[in-house]
């Protein structure tokens, strides 16, 4: 079917990097700057996609041994779970704490419980997005 | 601060992703998917002793306070359809777990059947409209997956349809939600009720609430239920009855909640179109019921007359109407499960659902027959079954509100329903019998639980409607009030 594209292939496995390393930051400055878990996610997706154009379905599979489907569960149960618990601690549900720390080599940095619910949503949107691309892609 | 009021959002939730870690384990997914529905049943149960002792109980999420943050808000009303709408999905796992094929077994299903419970329990508890799109937009998407699941021919026309409807319906959601909240400035149902009481209900706010009145008409199948007997005649039983007991009744609270909280001050427009259109669509989908001669057919166009019967009490906006458009909301959504799932068992054990190709099965399923008519005389509201108080209600208000001729049809579409049902009963069940015992397509011995459970819920809330009514008069206090509901939320 299609030949390998060195110039495409070659330049992926570079932007891949770069995109996902953009990503992640995106995902980290959604606290208060723009960005967040689904932008964050889409970005992600969208570097997977990437690595599907480039190189085939079986490679990448390789490369990323998981199931997406199961990603994107982990991602919905960890927002969930974030959520309820604020609940054990007595107060409303999806409340959450925000607090600063002295960490090595960081410093001062500030840490929040809406980060791990942001990361909940990361995963949701990473895996929902390529199952649907993927599931798309295969009836062609 | 009540985190109670989250729980019968986020128990089928989780417990329905949790299902997707244990895809291949059938029999254990049965057990967590019942086990979610009664424990959501649970947690409405507690919300429902608490709001009768303390009054509404509302959750600020994250600890937003409202009007700035986004409320969970459940009064007496809400609560009632949270816990019936974990019954009925309760009952429809149970007849799932018989009747639903491998195909669709291994394609998620349950945790679909869950988060579908999910969402419609969000949209009856959200104090806020635009979460109320999100929550509509929950139930909608998974509607979607579980009408087409099987991929059958039938079925994915269907969808398409469905889709497409609902797709519209959804947009034109958000368009009215963006001009309501331009009038008001603000998304929060209290406020926005309180807003409009202020500023008077103008030309330009009950445009809007038309506007919403259309898209839930959509959604509930109130006079636009073109789309409804096609939709609900396609996915396999256990599917349909889920839908027909919780789709449209979401639509139906929703126009409830509008028109008695927020749009409640030009009732000489509003209402006069809800009464008329209620009134079209209990003759129209009473004529589709008795027209045709195919079980799912008559099943779902009798969805449709109830629709329009409830939405009649609305219409007519007092005490004793409210009161009865309340009770049959809680009896029209056991009921319609239960009939479609007895429904769905005739056609399951007959191999067709085409009247007159089916015939004597009394002969060997003697149970199924009498719970199937038992079902049928619940639906047309004879006494003492739950059906006769809420239409007493609901005609006792309109006749005192002088809609006679509206009493009249109700009257009427009430023979015309029963007529349709008692059809299917003596077609399929009395005459000769055409099938041998070797011969039947399937045993309906799954559906006697679920059937046994709805039946004794129609009888119950039937004798016992005197315990049941205290909690149908608190519901009906904030529609009647709405500055309950507001100061609730607001205070």
């Amino acid at each position: 079917m299609k030949f390998p594209d060195v110039i495409l292939q070659t330049a992926a496995k570079i932007l891949v990097f770069i995109i996902m390393i953009y990503s992640i930051y995106i995902l980290f400055a959604g606290h208060n700057n723009p960005g967040g878990g689904f932008i964050g996610g889409l970005i992600t997706a969208s570097a997977i996609m990437l690595l599907y154009l480039a190189f085939d379905v079986e490679t990448v599979g390789e490369i990323i041994p998981l199931d997406f489907k199961i990603i994107g569960a982990v991602g919905v149960m960890l927002a969930l779970l974030t959520g309820f618990g604020a609940v054990l601690f007595g107060v409303p549900f999806l409340t959450q704490v925000y607090q600063y720390v002295n960490l090595p080599l960081l410093g001062k940095t500030g840490l929040g419980t809406a980060f791990v619910f942001d990361l909940g949503v990361y995963l949701a949107v990473v895996g929902t997005t390529v199952t649907i691309i993927r599931s798309i892609s295969e009836d062609l | 601060m009540n985190n109670i009021v989250v729980l019968p959002l986020f128990i089928p939730l989780i417990l329905g992703v949790s299902l997707f870690f244990i895809r291949k384990h059938i029999r254990l997914q049965q057990w967590i998917a019942a086990l979610a529905a009664l424990a959501t049943l649970a947690a409405s149960l507690m919300l429902m002793g608490q709001i009768s002792s303390e009054g509404i109980q509302v959750l600020h999420m994250g600890g937003w306070e409202a009007p700035y943050g986004i409320p969970l808000v459940a009064d007496m009303l809400a609560a009632i359809l949270v816990a019936v709408a974990s019954i009925v999905t309760f009952a429809c796992l149970l007849f799932a777990f018989h009747f639903i094929g491998e195909e669709r077994k291994n394609y998620y299903v349950y945790p679909l059947m869950l988060i579908l419970l999910c969402g419609v329990n969000g949209s009856f508890l959200t104090g806020d409209i635009f979460n109320l799109f999100v929550f509509f937009e929950v139930m909608l998407l998974s509607s979607y997956v579980l009408l087409s699941l099987g991929g059958g021919r039938v079925q994915l026309r269907e969808t398409v349809k469905y889709i497409v409807i609902n797709i519209v319906a959804s947009s034109l959601f958000v368009i009215a939600i963006a001009y309501l909240y331009s009038i008001t400035g603000t998304l929060n149902l209290a406020h926005i009720a309180e807003r409009v009481a202020e500023n008077g209900q103008n030309g330009l706010t009950t445009t809007v609430s038309l506007l919403l009145l259309t898209v839930f008409g959509l959604k509930a199948g109130l006079f636009l239920f073109f789309w409804l007997p096609g939709s609900y005649s396609a996915p396999s039983a256990p599917i349909a009855a889920l839908f027909a007991a919780l789709l449209t009744k979401v639509g139906v609270y929703v126009i409830i909640r509008m028109f008695t909280l927020i749009f409640n001050h030009q009732p000489q427009i509003t209402h006069t179109i809800i009464l008329w259109l209620a009134a079209l669509t209990m003759i129209l989908g009473a004529i589709g019921a008795i027209a045709y001669w195919r079980i799912k057919q008559i099943l779902a166009y009798n969805v449709v007359v109830s629709v329009g019967f409830i939405l009649f009490g609305v219409g007519v906006a007092t005490d004793a109407s409210l009161a009865g458009s309340v009770f049959y909301l809680v009896h029209d959504m056991i009921a319609k499960a239960l009939i479609f799932i007895l429904g769905g068992a005739v056609v399951f054990v007959a191999g067709t659902d085409r009247l007159r190709e089916i015939s004597g099965l009394i002969r060997y399923r003697p149970i199924l027959g009498w719970l199937f008519f038992l079902s049928a005389l619940a639906l047309a509201g004879v006494p003492p079954l739950s059906g006769f108080i809420g239409k007493f209600l609901i005609l006792q208000g309109g006749v005192q509100a002088e809609h006679y001729i509206m009493a009249a049809i109700s009257l009427l579409t009430s023979l015309m329903v029963l007529y349709s049902v008692i059809k299917i009963f003596i077609n399929s069940f009395w005459g000769e019998s055409l099938l041998s015992e070797g011969e039947q397509k399937s045993s309906a011995r799954g559906t006697l639980l679920p059937g046994f459970l709805l039946a004794a819920l129609v009888v119950g809330l039937g004798l016992g409607a005197d315990i049941f009514m205290p909690y149908v008069d608190q519901a009906v206090e904030p529609l009647v009030n709405p500055r309950i509901y507001i100061d609730a939320v607001l205070s």
